[in-house]
């Protein structure tokens, strides 16, 4: 029963650095521009189809993939926001909504067009099947890639936020970008750049997350529920937040599905609208 | 545009009588067609209900379906375990969901936006869920069949759909002259007012938490009766009328007729749902495509939809009044 909990916890772990790497990008442009963007899943789509693609027709190794699937998002990311997102900055909220909702249909029915509506299959390297050793407790093999990568990804974050010029830009665009504007920081540079990151970010994390979330054209539907709680419950632009909240809600996803299977994603929802009651803002979310 | 802050004037318009003549015409122009009609008087009694809340109290929703679905659910319930008068089930699934939009309403006049939306959507996400795992009660993803109902007031359920095409617009025209008339009332300027500044309200003596509590609830039953119509009318309850899709399809088709004026419903779901069975049936997923690609270009061009277009059309021409429902 331990180990088993033991085991539970480090799959929920695993699956909520997954959801974070995917949703960070979408927490920060949304405290970063206010915009709520439901189409953030479909950059992870891209960056998922990305990696299938390179692998099964060209031959790319797995691991050549991934740096692959985040420039492709990224791209994806810089020229929808170059061309489209920035003339909806100060629309109300609704249009925003319909707006990413639009796009989200239009990326969904064009995956089906090209892959067909079947789940795709991703072939792992050797070295990522089976299990490992962990401490005594026998760990999925890929599953602890998962989690290192995304270690690995964090701390680079954390020191492009806290530590470079670019990141005090962005930090202090946040904050207010009126001001920031004022002091010379070119914010809609900011913004694209920030926007672009995300969205590599959220493709990475799709061409990670095939094993694991699955990739299929209505990815960016099923699991927008799941990205927009990370935002919600951790707080808009709050990158610390949605890490808390990320593994609040893997854990609490995988643990519900295991032990409570009958009741399924009752668990995660339930927990959404009672964290929602007590903090109205996000776990770390700034009063606005 | 007179936005001037008097009550509206209540009088039915030519425009307006004509509109509703037109489903009547419809009945005797198109009689092979009455299914397809009696759906879209059926969606478009829910996207007035979402009219409600979203064009006149400017709560973005994303889970109206919740409340569409329950109502159905509860009439098709209600038939299945022996209860197939179709009027009092009628009432029963508008309670059932002005019962539930109370209780959600609470958790949605908290918070912003984001949250709201969340709230919207995470509450039409359990309710699929729940639908979906107590298959015992709601058949799960086969949907609730074997309902029988009695005869409406004397009139047989027939295959045509002729009770069913009247029921629908009898009903659909009933709330509408009521919900006509809740808008045009200080209640309803009220609200808009909410719509326009939240925070200002209660500097005039206005509870703002109260109004959203009242119109939340209120949509929700009307929700809940399109939905009860639906089940009744078809016989049949799917798990797609508690899907997000359907919730999403409904902001889109309300958005494309125009939001804040309630016809912009009526029009949005007769364009959308006539425009999905022509293009729907040649391929799925090019709908969705379109669709898509059609609602990105009304946001970034085309705001108000149909009923904001012709607005802007009729100013242009220099004319003035009509109907401003």
């Amino acid at each position: 029963m331990l180990s088993n909990l033991a085991g539970v916890l480090f799959d929920g772990i695993a699956y909520g650095s997954l959801l974070f790497l995917i949703s960070v990008g979408l927490s920060v442009t949304m405290g970063l521009m206010n915009f709520i963007n439901l189409a953030h899943g479909a950059f992870a789509m891209v960056g998922g189809y990305v990696c299938v693609v390179v692998m099964n027709r060209l031959g790319i190794p797995f691991l050549l993939s991934l740096p692959l699937a985040f420039l492709a998002s990224a791209m994806a990311g810089l020229v929808l926001e170059r061309v489209l997102y920035r003339r909806l900055y100060k629309a109300s909220h609704l249009d925003q909504v319909l707006f990413s909702i639009g796009l989200t249909f239009m990326a969904v029915a064009a995956a089906t067009y090209i892959w067909g509506p079947s789940q795709q299959p991703v072939n792992l390297p050797y070295w990522l099947h089976g299990q490992v050793s962990l401490l005594g407790l026998d760990v999925g093999a890929y599953r602890l890639f998962l989690i290192g990568v995304v270690v690995i990804i964090t701390s680079a974050l954390a020191y492009l936020i806290e530590r470079t010029r670019f990141g005090a830009q962005i930090r202090a665009s946040v904050d207010n970008s009126v001001a920031s504007a004022g002091l010379g920081i070119n914010v809609s540079r900011v913004f694209s750049l920030t926007f672009a990151l995300g969205s590599g970010l959220a493709g990475l994390g799709g061409g990670l997350g095939i094993d694991v979330l699955g990739l299929d054209p209505t990815f960016p539907i099923k699991y927008m529920v799941y990205f927009l709680l990370v935002v919600a419950v951790g707080g808009a632009g709050s990158i610390k937040g949605s890490l808390v909240a990320a593994l609040i809600l893997g854990i609490f996803d995988v643990a519900g599905k295991y032990y409570v299977p009958s009741i399924g994603a009752f668990v995660i929802y339930a927990l959404m609208v009672v964290l929602l009651i007590f903090f109205p803002a996000g776990l770390m979310g700034r009063k606005s | 545009m007179s936005q001037l802050p008097t009550l509206p004037n209540d009088r039915w318009s030519k425009l307006e009588i004509m509109f509703w003549l037109l489903p009547v015409a419809c009945f005797f122009v198109f009689p092979n067609y009455l299914i397809l009609g009696s759906q879209i008087l059926i969606v478009g009694l829910l996207a007035v209900s979402l009219d409600l809340i979203l064009g006149y109290a400017g709560i973005v929703s994303l889970g109206h379906a919740a409340f569409f679905g329950l109502g159905a659910y509860t009439a098709g319930l209600l038939s299945v375990h022996g209860w197939g008068e179709p009027v009092s089930g009628l009432l029963i699934a508008a309670s059932a969901a002005a019962i539930f939009g109370f209780l959600v309403s609470f958790l949605v006049v908290r918070g912003h936006d984001l949250t709201r939306l969340m709230v919207t959507l995470g509450v039409g996400l359990m309710l699929y869920e729940a639908a979906n795992k107590a298959a015992v009660v709601t058949g799960g993803v086969d949907g609730l069949s074997g309902m029988t109902m009695w005869k409406l007031l004397g009139f047989e359920f027939d295959l045509n759909g002729q009770t069913a095409y009247w029921y629908s617009l009898i009903v659909l025209f009933v709330l509408f002259v009521v919900l006509r008339r809740l808008v045009h009332s200080p209640f309803g300027l009220s609200l808009r007012g909410i719509r326009e500044g939240g925070k200002r309200m209660p500097a005039i003596g206005a509870d703002v938490n109260r109004q959203l509590v009242t119109i939340f609830t209120v949509s929700a039953a009307v929700a809940g009766v399109a939905g009860a119509l639906l089940a009744q009318t078809t016989q049949f309850v799917g798990l797609d009328v508690l899907g997000f899709p359907r919730s999403a399809e409904l902001l889109i088709l309300l958005v494309l007729g125009g939001s804040g004026r309630l016809y912009g419903g009526l029009i949005g779901a007769a364009v959308f749902m006539i425009a999905q069975d022509y293009i729907a049936g040649i391929n799925p997923a090019y709908w969705q495509f379109w669709i898509g690609l059609l609602l990105v270009l009304i946001v970034l061009f085309a705001r108000g939809g149909v009923l904001g277009g012709l607005d802007r059309l009729r100013l242009q021409l220099g004319k003035s009044g009509g109907p401003r429902a």
